[in-house]
């Protein structure tokens, strides 16, 4: 929260600054639109910024200014000297108090009232700016413009070039090993500080993410709603400059989707919703571009209604529905248009989609709607992965290399492999890998390059598009590398297979292939197995087991984990791994993760590290190696005692144990302590098999509950969560969650809940909590 | 009013280049192939940190044969760096920019490239305009 005040503070401080210049010439010439524009958005910035950071007093300044700006814009009042004069001393009191919150002094606060009633139609008063000037404490940080870093960053490729070909001419003759020494010491400056620079400029989006549920929380409860909020892709990594660009625009639509798309809970029974409404944020990175996708389950665009806007602001009502269903959610964008009746505090009036679509495309972004009248709107940015670093495969084919963003590819096999099975149907060669049959592309064969001499074998690399996936031959697969792709000229990008280009440490450019454009030129058709986006997650394949990962422990035993506490399997050097403040622990990217083991860890020179991850926690896990994927039966054996091992389970005839994950996390985790005393209690009551002990319980306390298998004297549990089989008498008056194995309700009065719905698990325990029943 | 123009040798022929065009005058080095590309397109070169679109002059003027040799001239067209490869470069001096005249006809590409003739001791020059030759530009002027 202290990072958020602090970013407004410095943003509320850069735009008065730079709004400095236009409230003088805004005095200077009041019927200037676009000055009254300039100011009108800052106000309504500063409030949207103070609803969700609590500031109330500013809250009410830029509120009242925003109203009076407003009827102004809408030309209900002349901008006459004395609502100028008013206008400008709240400015500048928002500027005074933004000052009083950095240094912490206090401000007095009847000053407030008197501008406020400066603002109303007819004062004569001219309100005094008032105060002392508040002190300016030192900044923390620096905020530097893109442009520098953007200097930096060339200048930094500039050296890098340098040093390689300074390191190539000293190789051709004999050189002094003091020389040799001083240039690996300047190769690994140059290269640390590469990774440093570059770090500058790229940024997680969580640094977007991370404000949202205070905001939504908020939000919400500002109108009396409840939301549900799902983030998801945190970890994408973004242009500093893009991140920026897209704050606010993110702040809007999910306003506006808390606002106007999700109804309110008792619509939402009514139309026989979920009274939780549902908001999913994510970000994926897609061949060249980052996608953000915003989507809810409101009530969607209603175009009738935004038809009758724009037909009361003065537009032609023929022309606005003679065009597409599609064109008609476009006049979403429309300047100046709210499709709420009434203003409200939340997403204001008109400063809206117009300006998060001008923000989103001045990035050489898009934004695209896909709105199903009461089911819900999804919002898709595309944003252009200009200037991000890309972890990419090297791929060579004949003489050539070309980088392949390695989201795309979802694994790498040798066309030798016994695995693989390539044929040729008609004309078109198709690759089976392990019962996936897939078609075929050659890259030498579309890029009309001559194929290269190969001795080991082909590599087919398997490469998944929006649609589908496709296995891409190449000749060989040579490295991975971190690059900075930038767009190709025209000339280069109208071939429609690639997406930029780069100059790696080589010195000499490669172009990043376009997995999705390679799949259009070569002519492949998906279009059969693109499934209806909005359907996917309500229709999702019911699993038949639990998805787990096989792999070899250090003590020889074959165990298995459930896939989704792992993050991901790591090799790490013997040399990061030190038993240091009373564990063992591991250095993995920078950071120090406690490493649990079931075996002996010194001597080993590599090992391989389960990365298990559980909201915040992160725990590494020392394995021999990692076998297999596999799924689990449903009925495993619990462990006779806590352990790590949580049960046993048959695996194709063999016994396997599953590692406990709540064990590890328990055992190993570094405590972030705010398991509070008060937070909600529950009983797991009748767990015969340990399946709710051992998932459950995690997703539970993750999202802030205690969970306990026995009360112990005078404890009452806030909630009960029991196995459908039958509840034990004795938990009668708590409310009962019961979790059921199969997938479908038994019937209108069956009130379980799928045992693998997590979402919807918690959304039944905090109903029943809070006394509802479930539709 | 007279601008510095760079005489250039393309295609064989002598040309003026306005120097407000010309970023820079380099000696290519290795070029990276752009497959499916239109064959204008020599490929893609380093030039320090940046790379550049190298673009086959001969080729895009309408010759059958490839330019050869490594000089190019560097220029910018929407954002996007070019190099352009030339034959020879003569020298770069003040020239004043006049009309092509009346019933001068150029053929197809020098039509598209032709912004007029400069006057060197009394010989003729055409006088081009770099973009013109950057293929895959939507439209120049």
């Amino acid at each position: 929260m202290d990072d958020l005040l602090q970013e407004f503070i410095a943003e509320t401080r850069e735009t008065l600054e730079a709004l400095s210049g236009e409230i003088v010439a805004w005095e200077a010439h009041p019927e200037d639109s676009a000055r009254l524009d300039a100011i009108f958005r800052f106000v309504h910035t500063v409030k949207g910024s103070c609803g969700f950071l609590d500031l109330p007093r500013l809250g009410r300044l830029s509120h009242a200014a925003e109203d009076v700006l407003a009827q102004v814009r809408a030309g209900d009042r002349a901008p006459d000297r004395a609502l100028v004069n008013a206008v400008l001393s709240v400015v500048d009191r928002i500027g005074e108090l933004v000052e009083a919150i950095e240094s912490g002094a206090s401000l007095e606060a009847n000053g407030d009232e008197l501008l406020i009633a400066a603002l109303a139609e007819g004062t004569q008063e001219v309100a005094q700016a008032s105060g002392p000037a508040a002190q300016r404490s030192a900044a923390r940080s620096v905020r530097l413009n893109v442009d520098l870093l953007d200097r930096m960053m060339s200048g930094m490729s500039d050296m890098v070039l340098a040093r390689n070909e300074l390191a190539r001419r000293l190789r051709n003759g004999d050189i002094d090993p003091a020389i040799e020494a001083a240039l690996e010491r300047l190769s690994m400056t140059v290269g640390e500080m590469r990774d440093t620079v570059t770090r500058t400029r790229m940024q997680k989006i969580d640094a977007l993410f991370s404000a949202l549920p205070r905001m939504v929380r908020d939000t919400a409860a500002g109108l009396s709603k409840s939301v549900m909020l799902h983030i998801d892709g945190s970890d994408v990594e973004l242009d500093r400059e893009m991140i920026e660009v897209m704050r606010d625009p993110l702040v809007h639509i999910i306003r506006n989707s808390i606002d106007h798309g999700i109804e309110a809970p008792q619509q939402r029974r009514a139309a026989g919703k979920r009274e939780n409404g549902r908001l999913s944020v994510s970000a994926r990175q897609s061949g060249n571009q980052i996608i953000v996708e915003i989507a809810d389950d409101g009530r969607g665009i209603d175009t009738e209604k935004l038809i009758a806007k724009l037909v009361a602001s003065g537009r032609d009502e023929q022309q606005l529905r003679r065009v597409s269903d599609r064109a008609k959610l476009g006049l979403i964008f429309e300047p100046g248009l709210s499709s709420k009746d009434e203003v409200t505090e939340v997403s204001g009036r008109g400063v809206g989609m117009d300006v998060v679509r001008a923000a989103i495309e001045q990035i050489g972004g898009r934004i695209e709607l896909d709105s199903v009248a009461g089911k819900g709107l999804r919002i898709t940015i595309h944003v252009p992965l200009t200037l991000s670093i890309i972890s990419a495969i090297v791929v060579g084919v004949g003489s050539q290399r070309f980088a392949i963003s390695r989201q795309a590819i979802e694994e790498i096999v040798t066309e030798r492999s016994d695995a693989i099975r390539i044929d040729t149907l008609g004309s078109t060669r198709i690759a089976t890998v392990r019962d996936r049959r897939m078609p075929l592309v050659d890259l030498s064969g579309l890029l009309g390059i001559e194929q290269g001499q190969s001795d080991g074998g082909r590599m087919l690399a398997i490469v998944s598009v929006s649609d589908g996936s496709y296995a891409l031959a190449v000749d060989t697969v040579l490295d991975n590398e971190e690059l900075v792709v930038k767009p190709a000229s025209p000339a280069v990008m109208s071939t429609g297979v690639y997406a930029g280009q780069t100059l790696p440490d080589s010195g000499l450019p490669m172009l990043m292939l376009d997995c999705a454009g390679m799949a259009h030129v070569a002519g492949l058709d998906f279009s059969r197995e693109a499934v209806e986006a909005f359907e996917e997650e309500a229709q999702a394949v019911e699993p038949s087991g639990l998805p787990a990962l096989l792999f070899v422990d250090l003590d020889g035993a074959r165990r298995a984990v459930p896939l989704a506490a792992v993050d991901r399997v790591e090799q790490v050097d013997g040399m990061a791994v030190r038993y240091a403040a009373g564990r063992f622990r591991v250095t993995i990217d920078g950071r120090i993760l406690p490493l649990a083991a079931q075996g002996a860890l010194d001597g080993r020179e590599r090992l391989s590290v389960l990365r298990l991850k559980d909201g915040d926690n992160e725990v590494s896990y020392a394995i021999d190696e990692a076998l297999d994927i596999i799924l689990l039966p449903e009925d495993m054996v619990p462990a006779r005692e806590p352990g790590p091992v949580a049960g046993l389970a048959l695996v194709e005839g063999e016994q396997i144990e599953l590692l406990d994950i709540l064990w590890v996390f328990d055992e190993h985790a570094d405590r972030g302590g705010n398991d509070g005393a008060d937070a909600p209690l529950c009983l797991i009551a009748g767990d015969s098999d340990g399946w709710m002990t051992s998932f459950v319980r995690p997703l539970l306390e993750t999202a802030g509950y205690r969970v306990v298998t026995a009360l112990a004297p005078g404890e009452a549990p806030a909630v009960v969560l029991t196995p459908e089989e039958g509840a034990p008498a004795e938990t009668a008056k708590a409310p009962l969650v019961r979790l059921r194995r199969r997938r479908a309700a038994s019937g209108a009065n069956d009130d379980s809940v799928y045992r693998y719905d997590r979402a919807g698990l918690l959304c039944a325990m905090e109903a029943r909590m809070a006394g509802g029943r479930l539709n | 009013m007279s601008n510095l123009y760079l005489i250039a040798h393309i295609a064989g022929r002598v040309v003026a280049i306005d120097s407000d065009q010309v970023e820079s005058v380099v000696d290519i080095g290795e070029v990276t192939a752009v497959p499916r590309a239109s064959r204008h397109v020599r490929g893609l070169a380093a030039l320090r940190s940046r790379v550049v679109t190298v673009v086959d002059t001969q080729s895009a003027l309408g010759h059958a044969e490839r330019s050869s040799g490594s000089r190019a001239v560097i220029t910018q067209v929407e954002g996007h760096h070019y190099a352009l490869l030339v034959d020879q470069l003569d020298d770069v001096a003040p020239f004043e920019l006049r009309p092509l005249g009346g019933g001068v006809a150029l053929d197809a590409a020098w039509r598209a490239a032709g912004r007029g003739i400069v006057e060197r001791d009394g010989e003729p020059i055409l006088a081009i305009d770099l973009a013109a030759l950057v293929p895959g530009q939507a439209s120049t002027h």
